[in-house]
């Protein structure tokens, strides 16, 4: 193609100055960039106003796509079971009678829990979610994880708060905007969350790697006795989330811990319920510098 | 000479020339709202995982700078950029930098080599691509390690594939920018 003759002004002052105002105006637009990623690296909470507000007004848009791509996935997922339904009835009907005979376990240890509870004067009301709603978006093409949430400060979320799926956790709410908030998904590589194993007490954390999977990091270092396939739960420390939510399960086993997948994987999913912080006090207390008491 | 004029006399590629012209709005604004509309999309489709899609406002932006040069001015990096950032979930402040040196460097790039065709703007394209992701995942405020670039090679070569086909497109919308409408009075 021919070079354009516009960076040519020739004898013409005014166009000259056209064009060099034009340069200055770019190099002074990089500087402000500049200046502006430095503040927000330095301090990532210093734009949360502007974002939220932004992400209020495409929530629509986002909602009328998320309901598109429920649908769509939905229309997929039972073409796929036509194709694979006898085998999988037979399958299905197996696992349905154990899991009938783990059911009938489960209750039993569900009594003698509560049985134990009440022995140890130990009350705990179940979490009531403050708000259900659906995840509209993600930030796909950056390499931070972020999702977006169509509930915002009009429906009671607050940042902090960990949202869930029926699967397991999602994330945790970062920023909040009034009709929609911007959630750190549990893949996002400065997301943290302390974790247990299911079956017994290996303490650890899960820490994202920023492709989808979490890297967990055993806090008792020594011989490491995680195995492919286990499962990975909250531990509750920390208070933000309940413990017992399903976050991991363990694929590849390394030195200090292993690599988990993540078990509710935001892309399967749709509506997500936001959680209270499960313990408010104890965020209170490690927020509170330690030369000052915590006030009554 | 009063033979009949060609059917297509009073035509051009850009529609029927009786009573109609081009409008400024469509063809100032179609450039800006393509790209502004290239950064909203790839939150909407999918909450993934990974990264996975490419960024479209930037490759729009580059597209528009390589197929119509001089159409965008040089400082239009600024204004998208800080539109970008509003959502992509970047720092604010990384895409004003980036968008802005691109637009620079690509009339750096102009003054050396003055005659380009496509393959030229292909890879012109590619390498700026390229290292607007490896910087936007530098400065995208996460621990930077090797697995971090690793997941950026399928986002990689995705945009990469995207380049031509974007460039047909704005293609297209430039000749949408120039249709002839209906002129009042």
């Amino acid at each position: 193609m021919a070079p354009t003759s516009a960076r040519r002004s020739g004898h013409s002052r005014r166009a000259q100055y056209g064009l060099f105002t034009g340069y200055v105006l770019a190099a002074i637009g990089a500087a402000v960039g500049a200046i502006l990623l430095g503040v927000s690296l330095w301090r990532p909470s210093s734009f949360n106003g502007l974002r939220g507000a932004a992400a209020d007004t495409v929530a629509p848009v986002g909602e009328a796509s998320a309901a598109g791509r429920a649908g769509g996935q939905g229309l997929f997922d039972s073409i796929a079971g036509y194709l694979a339904a006898g085998s999988q009835n037979a399958k299905l009907k197996q696992e349905v009678e154990l899991a009938r005979i783990r059911l009938k376990e489960a209750e039993a240890v569900k009594t003698e829990n509560a049985r134990l509870k009440a022995l140890l004067g130990f009350s705990e009301s179940e979490t009531k979610p403050v708000t259900v709603a659906r995840l509209i978006g993600s930030s796909a093409a950056s390499t931070r994880r972020f999702a977006y949430l169509s509930a915002g400060k009009n429906q009671g979320v607050g940042i902090g708060m960990p949202v869930r799926s029926p699967r397991g956790i999602v994330g945790r709410v970062l920023e909040v905007g009034a009709n929609s908030s911007r959630v750190l998904l549990l893949a996002d590589s400065e997301s943290v969350i302390p974790v247990r194993r299911s079956k017994d007490e290996v303490v650890a954390f899960a820490e994202g790697r920023g492709d989808g999977r979490l890297r967990i990091r055993l806090i008792n270092l020594g011989i490491n006795p995680l195995k492919k396939g286990d499962v990975f739960v909250t531990s509750g420390a920390g208070g933000y989330y309940h413990p017992g939510i399903a976050v991991g399960i363990l694929q590849e086993v390394t030195g200090d811990g292993g690599i988990a997948a993540v078990i509710s994987d935001p892309a399967a999913t749709d509506y997500v319920a936001v959680e209270p912080i499960w313990q408010p006090e104890a965020i209170k207390a490690a927020q509170t510098p330690v030369e000052k008491a915590i006030e009554e | 000479m009063t033979g009949q004029l060609s059917s297509r006399a009073r035509r051009d590629r850009y529609g029927s020339k009786i009573n109609r012209t081009h409008s400024p709005v469509l063809a100032y604004a179609v450039p800006w709202v393509s790209v502004m509309l290239g950064s909203l999309i790839p939150q909407l489709p999918i909450a993934s995982a990974v990264p996975l899609m490419p960024p479209l406002g930037y490759l729009m932006l580059l597209s528009w700078r390589l197929v119509r040069p001089g159409l965008l001015p040089v400082w239009a990096g600024f204004p998208l950029g800080l539109f970008d950032d509003l959502f992509s979930g970047q720092p604010l402040g990384c895409a004003m930098l980036l968008w802005s040196a691109t637009m620079i460097g690509i009339e750096l790039v102009e003054t050396r080599f003055p005659w380009r065709g496509f393959f030229q703007d292909w890879i012109v394209a590619s390498v700026i691509v390229t290292w607007y992701l490896v910087l936007a995942a530098m400065f995208s405020g996460a621990s930077v390690s090797a697995g971090v670039f690793l997941v950026l090679i399928p986002q990689l070569v995705l945009s990469v594939a995207l380049i031509p086909l974007l460039s047909r497109f704005v293609a297209g919308l430039d000749r949408f920018r120039l249709t002839r409408v209906r002129s009042l009075g």
